[in-house]
């Protein structure tokens, strides 16, 4: 009975997890409008062709770093919630704002702007808590907050204090918020499919006018002015650059509704895609689902045709959106880690074995966003800050699997356990910048280099931290606890010696690489960039631990108190040199980045001290 | 006996320690000190150098001594052939480290020939617009031409004080002023204006002020100097001379600037006054004179037929900048036309051309400019010891590294 159960529990273990995997893949039913198709619908924003959901998710991530709107705030954390979807979010912002305009969503942290704008306190009685805000409270205030924003503005990026920083966030979220209201219909809008009609109706007459106007001649001045009351609300949804709704149909390729809007007294007539999003706008704010899904249903059977591509795409990426594939990975590997660490204390096999189990599951989930996401942007792995986390986590892991397939004591598995479920949490938190799919910029734009170069430096880096965490291994097992014996202490060494040269391989050519492309883009093989020094650093510090190595001036423990090292000068390249501001590769940085990043390098030097303890202060070491 | 003491030095792994260690540190402060001291100083300062004394960081300087890029450098590869030399043994067991590094001598060898080697220059010009030179990116010249004969004087002759005579010419040049960055505003006319630095010429119409040099890649410096001109019998005043005349793509700069202060027209008037030659008469000779980047000749043209900026869909993110160029050369009857866009450069009689920044797309159309493209022009003949030196460690490392991999595989497996 005994052996059948440590047989078979890993297994079943992973089997019951995967069930919640595919369980959380079901989309949600739901029960009157149809949401979840609207956020299917193909939109152009920040320069690429997306769905309305990725769209809804990330703004919403930039106002208040969640993926779901929480509309009662001010609860504690312990209550129920009233919460609402992204894309019902975006729907009611785009197409039904006077609903929309009492939402908390936008997250104000600093508690001197908070006050300076007289927003609500804290007070549960007057349902706030101080941090979330509706664009209803913040539009009485937006004068006073200009005076403040305009001082800001004026100020250079890295030169800003908190403060600055968070008016400056501020800035940008009403701007953000202000272009999606823009998206559909003007801001003033009470009921757009009338309205819209109307426009229609009374662009001949308008047009007249305008050019009597122009000629010198008599003109109907009431048509003329109720004509540039028109043209100054489509104007605004121009100018303010909101996302391109209207899908390309024949000559024109993706537009603004407002550009559209300003093309009818040119003689370009109203086509279906702003009749149907009219009518949708129409129902919404009447609250007839019935009709929204009509007219949603009648856009997206115009959009077969021709834009079958785009909305096959679009369809795609809210499958991802709504796979997680990463956060449900992180939540796989946290229980794997944990089952790993305590099969050291009771060495229990049946223990060790689960672990590998959810590892390989966690493993697969992540494999399969890590090429879900390549294919929808048809890149390699690696195009910007947040998917060299993805990328780092996903080679460490796989690190982590073959040196326990090799030495099955557990100790891979925490390595990829630890390295996976870190890296996802700080791709978590770089995700908040917005859009991660983001389009590259004209030098970057290469699908060779970011596959050599850009993967070659990443899996130096992955493999780097994947010696630095053998290493803290290596310590605190040795320093706090008993379980570090000869054997483990050797096979402990034996590991990090391998991924060394491994990590010395790979961040040396991928370093050169760096350098070759450099001269192929602009003739300058090595300018002393300080991303091109941090990776620098990464080779020589690796030469140095090998070198150091060979000659015998360090042994076990020496080495494991340098391959610490090489967590700080990986963490350095990685982030630490985006955070001086200079050079090809700045990409800026949050506070809360710097701070991290502060803390993580002293936590490694303590570790470093820790093995610098002499032997008899280690626990496992005392006889 | 001390012969033997060096080369044991000079072999020891010891010294690969300390000369790795070394770089470490140097690299690291010389990164931080980039934000202070601008990538160009530092690179001077850290890299470029023998020893380095006193770093910038944060703002504040730190006493230091620290051996420099150039010390480091020479010491690892001297470290790195003594003990190629003397551990080197033809055997297949060694082949791997063997080859890596031979590869970094190749890549050391190679960056240090750059160095002295490399030249960078640039082409910036418009549409429609020919050009058979490039421009120094950091050099100047002040330059006399009496219609014949082209005098050029390097600018870092022209110090403060100095007094400079040639034969060619037929007077004295004195240096009033050299500022090495320079900013200039026009005098609006009618308007009281502080007194000019002088009357001639230029400085009739536009002021001009020293700046603190740039720091930064995305800046650059722009010379003027004062220069009186004077022969044995009299003078001809004092003049100014600035690149902001001598370079017809900051000229367009200037005007594009102007536009919408004060409208097209006025901006032409004021960029034809900024670029209108300044000349002196004497002995029957009329000399012509400017402040200009350095010119290296080519003996073939490039001519600009059109700037293409493309941007993503609804944003200001550039997509792709590519230049399409007429290249001429009558010595070998070549008359082509080129596309030089990212990544994608020209390489042609020993120079590549680079796509660099670019004036261009929409929003230069709608402004009514012409849009132009700067080029980067790079003369490196070795250039190709990365690439070589690159796939020699890289294959170095793969054999050493599956040589110890198949082991410590069979090697479990047999347990």
């Amino acid at each position: 009975m005994k052996k059948i159960f440590q047989k078979w529990f890993p297994p079943f273990l992973m089997f019951v997890m995967a069930l919640w995997f595919f369980g959380k893949l079901q989309t949600p039913k739901e029960k009157d409008f149809a949401f979840t198709g609207f956020g299917e619908l193909p939109v152009t924003a920040n320069g690429r062709v997306q769905p309305m959901d990725s769209l809804a998710r990330n703004s919403l991530l930039q106002l208040r770093e969640r993926q779901r709107l929480y509309l009662e705030p001010w609860k504690e954390w312990y209550e129920k919630q009233k919460s609402i979807s992204a894309i019902e979010w975006l729907a009611n912002v785009m197409m039904n704002p006077v609903v929309a305009d009492a939402w908390p969503v936008f997250r104000v942290d600093h508690p001197d702007l908070v006050s300076l704008l007289k927003l609500p306190e804290k007070d549960r009685a007057k349902q706030s808590d101080g941090k979330h805000f509706s664009w209803n409270q913040i539009q009485p205030v937006l004068e006073a907050f200009n005076e403040q924003n305009v001082q800001v503005q004026g100020i250079k990026g890295p030169d800003r204090n908190a403060y600055q920083r968070a008016v400056s966030q501020l800035h940008n979220q009403i701007t953000l918020y202000a272009r999606l209201k823009l998206a559909v219909q003007p801001g003033a809008a009470q009921d757009w499919p009338a309205e819209l009609a109307a426009y229609e109706k009374f662009v001949p007459a308008a047009v007249a006018a305008a050019r009597a106007q122009q000629a010198g001649e008599k003109f109907d001045e009431e048509a003329f002015k109720e004509f540039s009351g028109y043209i100054q609300a489509f104007q605004m949804m121009s100018q303010w650059e909101p996302p391109l709704i209207l899908p390309p149909n024949g000559t024109r390729e993706w537009r603004r509704m407002g550009d559209a809007l300003l093309d009818v007294p040119r003689g370009v007539a109203v086509d279906t895609a702003m009749r149907d999003y009219a009518k949708m706008s129409g129902a919404l704010a009447a609250n007839d689902a019935d009709v929204f899904n009509a007219a949603l249903k009648d856009y997206k059977a115009s959009l077969v045709p021709a834009q079958a591509q785009a909305l096959a795409k679009s369809r795609a990426e809210v499958f991802f959106n709504q796979m997680e594939p990463f956060y449900n990975a992180t939540v796989i590997y946290i229980l794997a880690g944990l089952l790993a660490v305590f099969s050291w204390f009771n060495l229990s096999e049946v223990l060790r074995r689960s672990a590998v189990w959810l590892i390989g599951l966690a493993f697969v989930i992540h494999t399969i966003g890590l090429v879900y996401r390549m294919i929808l942007e048809g890149r390699p792995p690696v195009t910007n800050l947040y998917s060299s986390a993805i990328f780092i986590g996903w080679g460490a892991c796989l690190l982590g699997i073959i040196l326990e397939k090799f030495y099955k004591n557990g100790i891979g598995c925490v390595v990829s356990a630890g390295i996976g479920f870190i890296t996802l949490i700080i791709a978590h938190h770089l995700a908040l910048e917005g859009d991660t799919m983001e389009m590259m910029r004209a030098v970057l734009d290469t699908n060779f280099w970011l596959a050599t170069h850009v993967v070659a430096v990443t899996t130096g880096y992955a493999s780097t931290f994947v010696a630095g965490f053998l290493a803290l291994i290596y310590i605190v097992r040795g320093v706090f606890t008993k379980t570090l014996d000869e054997a483990t202490g050797k096979s402990l060494a034996r590991m990090i010696y391998g991924i060394v040269c491994f990590a010395t391989l790979f961040s040396f050519v991928g370093t050169v690489l760096g350098g070759i492309w450099a001269d192929q883009s602009w003739g300058r093989f090595w300018g002393w960039d300080p991303k091109e020094n941090g990776a620098l650093i990464i080779v020589l510090w690796n030469a140095l631990i090998l070198h150091l190595r060979w000659g015998g001036i360090i042994r076990e423990r020496g080495l494991v108190v340098c391959a610490i090292g090489g967590n700080i000068v990986t963490s350095w390249s990685w982030f630490g040199v985006n955070m001086l501001g200079i050079g090809l590769h700045s990409y800026g940085f949050t506070d809360a980045a710097f701070f991290w990043l502060m803390l993580f390098v002293l936590s490694q030097l303590a570790f470093v001290a820790l093995g610098l303890l002499p032997e008899k202060k280690w626990r496992s070491f005392r006889a | 006996m001390l012969i033997k003491k060096i080369v044991s030095l000079f072999t020891s792994l010891k010294l690969t320690v300390t000369l790795l260690a070394f770089s470490i540190v140097l690299v690291f402060v010389g990164t931080l000190a980039q934000a202070d001291e601008g990538l160009y100083g530092a690179q001077a300062h850290y890299f470029k150098q023998w020893i380095v004394v006193g770093a910038n960081l944060f703002g504040h300087y730190v006493p230091l001594l620290l051996p420099g890029g150039y010390l480091l450098g020479t010491l690892l590869l001297a470290n790195l052939i003594c003990a190629h030399i003397q551990r080197f043994q033809f055997t297949t067991k060694k082949i791997g480290i063997q080859l890596a590094h031979a590869g970094v001598i190749v890549l050391l060898v190679g960056q240090l020939a750059t160095d002295f080697l490399a030249r960078e220059l640039q082409v910036n010009f418009i549409e429609g617009e020919t050009r058979g030179y490039s421009d120094s990116a950091m050099d100047y010249e002040l330059v006399f031409n009496d219609g014949n004969n082209v005098t050029a004087i390097p600018a870092s002759l022209l110090k403060r004080g100095a007094e400079l005579k040639y034969p060619s010419l037929a007077f004295t040049i004195r240096v009033k002023e050299f500022w090495r960055n320079s900013d200039l505003n026009f005098r609006p006319p009618m308007m009281k204006n502080s007194p000019s630095l002088t009357t001639n010429g230029i400085a009739a119409k536009f002021d001009f002020r020293p700046l603190p040099e740039v720091k930064t890649t995305e800046q650059k410096n722009i010379p003027t100097a004062v220069l009186e001109l004077a022969d044995t019998k009299n003078s001809f005043g004092d003049w100014v001379v600035s690149d902001f005349a001598g370079e017809p793509g900051i000229v367009q700069g200037i005007q594009n600037g102007y536009i919408e202060q004060v409208g097209a027209e006025m901006a032409r008037k004021i960029a034809g006054d900024l670029a209108a030659p300044q000349s002196i008469a004497t002995d029957g000779r009329t000399f012509t004179f400017t402040l200009r980047p350095e010119r290296v000749r080519h003996p073939y043209s490039l001519t600009l037929l059109k700037a293409t900026h493309t941007v993503y869909p609804g944003t200001d993110t550039p997509k792709d900048f590519r230049s399409r160029v007429r290249l001429e050369n009558s010595t070998t009857r070549e008359n082509r036309e080129v596309e030089i866009s990212m990544n994608h450069p020209l390489r042609y009689g020993g120079y590549t051309y680079y796509q660099s920044q670019m004036t261009a797309g929409d929003l230069v159309e709608r402004a009514g400019q012409t849009p132009s493209s700067v080029l980067q022009v790079v003369r490196n003949p070795s250039w190709l010891t990365p690439y070589i030196g690159c796939v020699m460690v890289g294959l170095g490392l793969v054999i050493q590294f599956m040589k110890h991999l198949v082991g410590f595989v069979s090697k479990r497996k047999v347990k």
